[in-house]
């Protein structure tokens, strides 16, 4: 059990050599391999979260070797990360379903590209070093690239390109404030780093490096164009890969260093992200509802459910921190499901324009009730997961700044508006266009892939608690301190202010 | 002479006197290309052998009354120069065999120059640093033009020499300037006058520092000195392309690293601003005139001269790990620069070599290893963990952060960014793009040098491979003396 973190993070990787040693004609090959290498990564996460002790806020199943001088190669995961964990390899074999029949070029470099990119994303949230942590963070630009590149859409090479230049100038002063930390601190250990106390000026610059890194990747209003690019262009497990888990690593960072580590100049700079959150609800919802592009509605709704974790993050409340990372899984769910819907009909018509389709109910009714689940969830509807999160964020907002919980609150109108509007253009109407008519439901292993979506959209909705235990402790010992740390500096700056 | 100052200098008596007795061999051999292949491979052996010998030195010693220094420093750079020149001559065979360029002049000139370099590597005194980077230089002139009859190849040697020729003259008019103000042109006497306090503002003493570094800074290819390098390094045969790419840089840079810090510690904020600029402007125009480059020579010249200035962060912060930053990136660099140039060599059709980059297009499909190795090596050149090329900027930003220098940091890691526009371009161009006609297969010895090199970009990760480099590098390091103990 010792080293059952390296074991789920580099299993992925084990796969995609497995895969490199097949013949390039071996397709089938290539993609059972992938699947039962996800499959097995699955279960054994599992094991993680079973043996997951909820009393204890600090990090568990920790290992720690020596690695490049002061830098350790060091694992561990908390309440905060666990979660993120599972759902990296819950949604890592539907992707490799879901491209089970779609992608018919390079198979084998596409499974490789996916496994590789599982376990980078494995290493972010399991990293219990700042350097480790951006290796996989930054490592994990370099699979999607080449998996929009070279399976993506028409304006593929564009999208790629902004993807990753965008996040890579986001990261690289990250990676300067990094160093700073170092030099400051004398580690790169984050258990360490997160007992220092960083000075509050030195704070604030660090805290706007962490911060220009994570909201691209986030990603927030203003610096969120390259995501509906990345998301129309990708391929349909690529969309998905990026709305569940790339677009997490970004309110984790928050959760794991800006909160915690800066708690100061956090508390200085929440305005801004509430601005920032508040735009990024009310607009993004506003852009969505005028998207002729399925796949752009569900990217923009994407980073308008965002501004909600962005906001309930920065409440530093119990609530909201909860909320947050309840918000982010649902949201890795949903999301997830919507791109696979859309696949599931762009694989039959080739096409993303809303206006292409129209009475799919009378050929898909099963499709269409998935659909539905989806968008409802979407909208926040109670009784699935999207309501929970929305809640507990708005609650903390409300506490926080009844303004900012009344913009918001807007977002979840606008939310309805665009996401019932997109199901009724799909959906419903008359059934007229001739290449509709022939379209067949979803097929066995279709509903392989959306049943267990349904099911855990409606199980969190109505039954939050297992999440919400696994998250409590470490989230309220995060809280604690940031509030603790907010008594020491109003202390130590009164008597400054005398001088 | 007694034998230990013999023992000090026994890798270079090794390589000087296996340098004449092969061009002796090569001369009173009759068959020309046999003759070549034969010298070629027993330079390579002669180069290992003196690295060997290099290996077996210990401690520090300073001989010739204190113009040649062996300590840990000059011994791990040595190592780095003879396995990176013994390497680009293990690329030259195939190249050259198919130009009917296999002469033994050639690795004979590539093992002066070579000598050239590692007397650099351990010059303590300005005469001792213009001897060895004369020798490296005269030998480095002719081997830019060694395709006598092609018209780039000879323009690429003529504009070296001119260029080369000039800034050689500044470097000696600055080191005259440097003795007229300290009286002697040891390292140890001008340190010791350049650290009086007066001394920091003699006007002698700042215009012969801008002079030698002018001059250096030429070497190095860094801006606004690096004009020559574009046109060279397209002019100039491959396998010789790749040699300047490497080799010569860790030469120069060793002379700017041991010439900064052990002779003029005294004035350090006088030469961190030039040097800071120079970092910049190299880093700046590096990455922005690469973008427009179609052929892929060219890209790599402009390529080498960003990372001069990625190295040249770590000399600027003026520390221990500074030093160590710069040494670990000459080693990165070179790994990557070889590799990337194998793949250049291997580039064929019919016999013939390509240098478009549109050539490469849809490579992955034609074949996925050779575009596979030249996309890691893309990305290590972007700096994108967790390959080397990360490694080698997070070693330089390291110290600069240390020390300061936030400007310059924000600015290099901008640039890096610019810079990774142009090498994902190439993985593009591989991967994304419809196949063109696809290249004949590697030969073996290049593509054992591909491989080898995008081996240890990747496994530089591990700590058995980048821990190995980093205290080695850091150990060298610590022996040159540090600016500010």
């Amino acid at each position: 059990m010792s080293n059952i973190l390296t074991v789920t993070t580099f299993l992925p990787l084990v796969g995609a050599l497995l895969i490199a040693t097949l013949n390039s004609e071996a397709k089938g090959n290539a993609r059972w391999i992938a699947l039962w290498t996800t499959l097995v990564t699955f279960a054994v996460s599992l094991l993680i979260w079973i043996n997951f002790d909820t009393n204890t806020a600090g990090f568990q199943f920790v290992e720690e070797h020596a690695w490049l001088g002061p830098l350790k190669y060091k694992m561990g995961v908390d309440g905060i990360s666990m979660l993120f964990v599972i759902l990296t390899t819950f949604l890592m074999p539907l992707c490799i379903l879901a491209s089970w029949v779609s992608v018919q070029d390079r198979v084998k470099e596409y499974m490789i590209a996916f496994l590789v990119l599982e376990t980078l994303m494995l290493g972010v949230f399991c990293a219990l070093d700042m350097v480790l942590f951006y290796l996989f963070f930054e490592g994990g630009l370099i699979p999607m690239f080449i998996i929009i590149g070279v399976w993506g859409g028409k304006r593929r090479v564009y999208a790629s390109f902004k993807f990753f230049l965008y996040t890579l100038l986001g990261s690289v002063l990250m990676l300067l404030a990094m160093m700073a930390m170092y030099w400051h601190a004398g580690t790169t250990d984050i258990p360490t780093l997160l007992q220092t106390k960083f000075p509050p000026d030195m704070q604030w610059w660090l805290w706007l490096a962490f911060f220009a890194s994570f909201a691209v990747k986030m990603p927030m209003w203003p610096v969120h164009t390259w995501l509906p690019d990345a998301h129309v262009e990708a391929p349909t497990a690529g969309s998905v890969i990026l709305a569940g888990i790339l677009l997490k690593m970004g309110g984790y960072g928050f959760l794991r260093f800006s909160l915690p580590m800066f708690p100061n100049a956090s508390a200085d700079l929440a305005p801004l992200v509430f601005t920032l959150s508040i735009v990024a609800i009310i607009y993004t919802s506003l852009v969505a509802l005028v998207q002729e592009d399925i796949k752009k509605l569900i990217a923009y709704s994407s980073v308008a459910h965002m501004g909600f974790v962005t906001m309930g993050i920065f409440t530093a409340t119990q609530q909201g921190v909860d909320g947050a990372i309840f918000q982010m899984l649902s949201h890795g769910i949903i999301s997830s499901a919507l791109f696979l819907c859309v696949g599931v009909i762009y694989d039959r018509t080739h096409t993303r324009e809303i206006a292409a389709y129209g009475g799919l109910v009378e050929r898909m009714p099963k499709y269409a009730v998935a659909f539905m689940v989806f968008t409802m969830a979407n909208v926040g509807l109670p009784g699935t997961s999207g309501f929970i999160g929305e809640f507990l964020t708005l609650l903390a907002a409300f506490k926080a700044n009844t303004w900012v919980a009344i913009l918001a609150t807007t977002g979840i109108i606008l939310s309805a508006a665009y996401a019932l509007y997109l199901y009724r253009r799909v959906i419903f109407g008359a059934l007229e266009k001739a290449n509709l008519k022939g379209l067949l439901d979803l097929s066995p292993r279709e509903i392989a892939i959306l049943a267990p979506l349904v099911l855990l959209t409606i199980f969190y909705g109505v039954y939050p608690a297992p999440v919400l235990d696994v998250t409590a402790t470490s989230v309220k010992n995060l809280v604690q301190n940031y509030q603790s740390a907010q008594g020491t500096a109003a202390a130590s700056a009164a008597p400054q202010g005398t001088q | 002479m007694d034998s230990s100052v013999l023992n000090v200098v026994l890798p270079e008596l090794i390589l000087a006197i296996g340098a004449i007795s092969l061009l002796m061999l090569g001369v009173f051999t009759s068959n020309g290309e046999a003759a070549g292949r034969t010298v070629t491979w027993l330079s390579i052996g002669l180069l290992l052998a003196t690295a060997i010998a290099v290996f077996q030195g210990s401690g520090s010693s300073l001989v010739f009354g204190g113009a040649f220094v062996s300590d840990g420093f000059t011994r791990f750079l040595k190592i780095v120069i003879l396995i990176g020149a013994a390497l680009t001559l293990l690329m030259t065979f195939d190249n050259f065999g198919r130009a009917k360029l296999l002469q033994f002049e050639y690795p004979v000139l590539v093992l002066l120059a070579t000598l050239g370099m590692l007397m650099m590597v351990s010059a303590n005194d300005l005469i001792a640093l213009y001897l060895g980077l004369e020798l490296q230089s005269l030998a480095l002139y002719v081997i830019a033009a060694f395709k006598r009859d092609d018209v780039q190849s000879s323009e690429a040697g003529l504009k070296y020499f001119v260029l080369g020729a000039l800034s050689s003259g500044m470097l000696l008019y600055g080191a005259s300037m440097l003795y007229g103000v300290t009286g002697s042109t040891g390292y140890a006497t001008i340190a010791a006058a350049a650290t009086i306090p007066e001394m920091s503002t003699n006007i002698g003493l700042t215009f012969g520092l801008v002079f030698v570094l002018v001059g250096l800074a030429f070497k190095i290819a860094a801006v606004p000195f690096h004009m020559w390098t574009p046109d060279v390094y397209q002019g100039a045969p491959t396998p010789v392309t790749a040699f300047f790419a490497g080799a010569p840089k860790i030469a120069a840079m060793a002379l700017l690293l041991r010439f900064t810090q052990a002779a003029l510690p005294g004035i350090a904020p006088q030469w961190q601003q030039i040097v800071i600029f120079l970092a910049i402007a190299s880093m700046v125009l590096g990455s922005f005139a690469a973008i427009g480059q179609n052929n892929i020579k060219r890209l790599l010249a402009y390529s080498s001269i960003g990372n001069v200035g990625f190295a040249l962060i770590g000399l600027a912060a003026n520390n221990t790990e500074g030093t160590a930053g710069v040494l670990v990136y000459l080693v990165i660099y070179v790994a990557m620069t070889l590799g990337a140039f194998a793949c250049v060599l291997a580039m064929q059709r019919n016999g013939r070599n390509v240098e478009s980059i549109s050539d490469l297009s849809g490579l992955a499909k034609t074949n996925l290893t050779f575009a596979t190795i030249l996309a890691v090596l893309m990305f290590s050149l972007a700096g994108i963990p967790p390959l080397a090329g990360f490694w080698a900027k997070w070693y330089v930003f390291l110290p600069a952060i240390k020390a300061g220098l936030y400007p310059l940091s924000v600015i290099g890691v901008v640039t890096s960014v610019v810079g990774a526009y142009y090498y994902l371009r190439v993985v593009k161009i591989m991967f994304f793009d419809e196949t063109a006609e696809g290249f004949s297969p590697p030969e073996g010895r290049t593509f054992a040098v591909m491989a080898l090199s995008a081996a240890f970009v990747v496994a530089f990760v591990l700590p058995f491979v980048g821990g190995t480099v980093v205290d080695a590098a850091t150990a060298a390091a610590s022996v040159l003396v540090p600016a500010h103990p």
